[in-house]
């Protein structure tokens, strides 16, 4: 339990000093926001008044403290090019970058967990060989052409789906979930073929052990002995691995937020890089930093639930 | 012996892919069959043809030759990457692993941090901070890509820290450098090299999603990703435009993915 705590603490220090770090960076970079926004020709006057309702006239450790305590309140402060409040600007659109993300770490299991275990019970089978190819070219694909791949297929040939036909979880979540499914397969397959291969080389190690042979003396199916005996030791260095694909996954919903038109943080993320929206680019990377520390927090405790014994080495 | 012929198999079909993709990309860098930067619009979306293999773009420019200088923009960028992910990774992972100590935790509790962000979030704040273009994509991905090269060589180093070759190296008047350096570096080698395979892959995808994203590689110059996004807007039309650029890529990360399960 003291080990849980532990790690909540350094993970709240953690997101503390990447928010440090994402101001000091932004704040290093060369170039006055008034003249950008105003441009070049803009009279001192109009500069340094601009200047002073941004709040860049004072110096960067004011704003800096100004800048955590608006942070911890949850206020990010006012976007340069959409005049409004940052938090209100990404409100609406974090939701959809997180459930765009657990809805492909769900698929990644729901494909990978099955697969494996089919692929390692009929071990050096036909089906285990082509699963095992299968595998091996979808882990080289990268999620944006698969989704480009999965738009030709499924979108304009087969029709199952319209193209940027996004609907908002607000106005109906039936159809919304049904659209998700696309991107969320997009970045799914790489991780599911990776996962595979991980789960794969635990399970055909795990059924060779004398437990998986004393299950099976004491009269439990094949199926039994995969899921109940075997699958939780295969699990075990898998977990690891998942924490990086759901991190990862974070950043494969942001990309394949541009190829299914959705909007989620990843586009106003762009947008707001290519005009130099400091505050709001802040604020989405403080976001993305929690949600993947906060991520890596529930592997970790995931990890000390399914394998007691790793409390005994804190 | 049927494991021995294996191996074999992924080391030959690597090698195949892998020469697939970056014998066309090296010619690139010095010939193309024509110009990537001249737009024809009498060849607007032009249909494959002899004189033109894979066709043409939107704008008239001939799809092979972009192809083969975006391979080759791409080839550029992941080798820089590792090169510097793995020179500055080595220095830091042999200092941090060698002496250990508080600025050994330091830089580890750092590091952990670094190293449990995605690349591609990491090179897009670089980017952010830096702007887009080739040098600063290639810098931002670069610096993204040390923590993971610092993590396997400290490891290593601090395996080796108290082996009998290094003891035996000080005790013959070794200096600290020589014993980081030269003797064990090399031992490093091996696993480095793993590493780096799965490095330059990594590499070349997140070099992909950032000119896809539209903050990597900027037009006119051809990269493999950049020319993805492009030619989702023809997507229905010709497909072709997408999927010869995301099949090279494809064929390029195979054949490296392939020669580095041999290693193991």
């Amino acid at each position: 339990m003291t080990g849980i705590i532990k790690k909540i603490i350094s993970s709240i220090l953690t997101i503390a000093v990447v928010a440090c770090l994402v101001f000091m960076a932004f704040s290093l970079i060369p170039g006055d926001p008034a003249v950008a926004k105003l441009g070049t020709q803009a009279t001192p006057e109009k500069l340094a008044a601009l200047r002073e309702t941004m709040g860049l006239n004072k110096s960067v450790p004011a704003r800096f403290v100004e800048w955590i305590a608006g942070v911890v309140r949850g206020d990010f402060g006012t976007s340069y090019s959409y005049s409004m409040p940052v938090t209100k600007l990404i409100a609406d659109k974090l939701p959809v970058t997180v459930i765009l993300t657990l809805y492909s770490f769900i698929l990644m299991i729901a494909v990978s967990v099955p697969l494996a275990i089919v692929a390692a019970r009929y071990e050096n089978s036909a089906l285990d060989k082509t699963i095992q190819i299968l595998s091996q070219i979808t882990m080289s694909v990268p999620p944006f052409f698969g989704g480009i791949i999965i738009t030709l297929i499924f979108g304009l040939g087969l029709k199952l789906f319209a193209p940027g036909g996004y609907v908002s979880y607000s106005v109906n979540a039936g159809r919304f979930l049904g659209y998700m499914f696309w991107p969320a397969l997009a970045i799914a397959l790489p991780k599911v073929a990776m996962a595979f291969s991980l789960l794969y080389g635990g399970l055909t190690t795990e059924k060779r052990k004398d437990y998986a042979r004393t299950a099976y003396s004491r009269g439990n199916s094949t199926k039994d002995v995969f899921y109940k005996h075997l699958l939780k030791n295969a699990c075990i260095p898998v977990i690891t691995f998942f924490g990086m694909a759901l991190a990862d996954m974070i950043a494969g919903s942001i990309v394949i937020e541009q190829v299914f038109s959705i909007p989620g943080l990843g586009r106003i993320l762009l947008t707001s890089i290519q005009n130099r929206d400091y505050p709001v680019v802040e604020a989405i990377i403080v976001c993305i930093a929690v949600l993947v520390i906060v991520s890596n927090l529930l592997v970790d405790i995931l990890y000390r639930v399914i394998d007691p014994r790793i409390i005994t080495e804190d | 012996m049927g494991k021995n012929r294996r191996y074999d198999f992924n080391l030959i079909l690597g090698s195949i892919l892998t020469a697939i993709t970056t014998v066309p990309a090296l010619i690139g860098m010095i010939w193309t069959p024509y110009d990537t930067h001249t737009m024809n619009n009498s060849l607007k979306l032009a249909k494959a043809s002899l004189m033109h293999p894979f066709g043409c773009d939107n704008f008239g420019r001939d799809l092979l030759s972009r192809v083969m200088e975006g391979s080759a923009t791409t080839l550029l960028i992941g080798l820089g990457t590792v090169f510097i992910g793995v020179v500055i990774g080595t220095f830091i992972g042999a200092l941090t692993g060698y002496y250990g100590g508080l600025v050994d935790d330091i830089f580890m509790r750092f590091n952990d941090v670094m190293f449990s962000f995605p690349s591609l979030l990491l090179a897009l704040v670089f980017v952010a901070v830096m702007g887009s273009g080739k040098i600063q994509l290639l810098f931002a991905l670069g610096i993204a890509f040390i923590p993971s090269y610092v993590r396997i060589v400290r490891a290593e180093y601090v395996r080796a820290r108290n082996m009998d070759y290094v003891k035996s190296a000080k005790l013959a008047g070794a200096s600290d450098m020589r014993v980081m350096f030269v003797h064990i570096l090399p031992n490093t080698f091996k696993i480095l090299l793993n590493s780096v395979l799965i490095g330059f892959n990594n590499a070349v995808l997140a070099e992909a999603g950032l000119s896809f994203l539209g903050i990597g590689v900027q037009p006119p110059d051809a990269s493999l990703g950049r020319m993805l996004s492009d030619a989702q807007t023809y997507l229905f039309n010709r497909p072709g435009l997408a999927i010869v650029p995301g099949v090279t890529l494809i064929i390029m990360v195979l054949g490296i993915s392939l020669l580095g399960k041999r290693e193991k």
